[in-house]
């Protein structure tokens, strides 16, 4: 890098000289810590799937459903819809970022997310709720 | 504008494992985020909704092409884990020293597979 590249890097004349040292613009450091909290949660959450299925006996709709319906698998299914869509819209927003650069597709890319995160959460919501307290189907 | 350095496009680059644990780490955190989500969902509505509907899931998702979804989406997990546990490490400001990054890459690439391996030993075997 030639001398003169560093003193316009420097410099107040260039876009990045004029933000320099300003600190973040928007709300980076909030997106970045929730995305480990969440990451956190889903390493506990995800795992516990993971492994209580990798033990169920078999993959058959009565097994299946008598782990589900279970208090402590239905509670952590439940945490993990929150966190895993949580950190999946996050994820994607990143994704859209990085990729679509006009402003108006941007916003309807965020505001498909948001639809797709939110309703898919809800509908997972509701199935494990089903689950639990329609008894025997 | 044009007389500005610009970083050079992907092909240039000598691939190095860095770049590979990066780019897996989108890959599979976004194939879960699509795929993995929608699998999620439907194998959950399905078993919410009654056995004729998570027989429909089950016989799908015991194909051939089902069983592939399956597999590549516990990769993604089991990969997104531990590039993950890599980027909680590099966030402490460990593990930038040339080397040790390189090794940790390596690792946690390779722990990706190993997991899935273990993972489904254990769906078949227990």
């Amino acid at each position: 890098m030639s001398r003169s590249t560093l003193n316009r890097y420097g410099s107040k004349g260039t876009a990045i000289g004029q933000v320099r040292g300003l600190g973040s613009s928007h709300e980076g450091a909030h997106h970045w810590l929730q995305q480990r909290f969440t990451a956190i949660g889903n390493l506990v959450t995800v795992l516990f799937l993971a492994i209580s299925l990798a033990l169920l006996p078999g993959y058959d709709y009565a097994t299946m459903r008598e782990w589900a319906s279970g208090v402590i698998p239905a509670t952590a299914l439940a945490l993990m819809i929150v966190s895993v869509f949580w950190h999946a819209r996050m994820g994607m927003q990143v994704l859209v970022e990085d990729y679509v650069h006009t402003p108006g597709n941007k916003f309807a890319a965020i505001a498909l997310l948001n639809l797709a995160t939110i309703g898919g959460a809800a509908f997972g919501l509701f199935a494990v709720a089903r689950l639990v307290f329609s008894g025997a189907a | 504008m044009a007389e500005r350095p610009l970083s050079p496009h992907l092909s240039i680059w000598k691939w190095g494992p860095h770049m590979l644990v990066s780019i897996l780490h989108r890959v599979s955190g976004d194939g879960m985020a699509t795929v993995g989500l929608a699998v999620f969902l439907w194998w959950l509505g399905a078993l919410a909704s009654g056995p004729e509907a998570y027989d429909t899931f089950a016989s799908v998702m015991g194909s051939p092409i089902g069983l592939i979804v399956l597999v590549g989406l516990s990769w993604a997990f089991f990969n997104h884990l531990s590039s993950g546990i890599r980027h909680f490490v590099l966030d402490i400001g460990a593990g930038y020293e040339l080397e040790v990054n390189k090794t940790f890459s390596i690792v946690s690439v390779a722990s990706g597979i190993v997991l899935t391996v273990v993972f489904w030993a254990m769906v078949l075997l227990v």
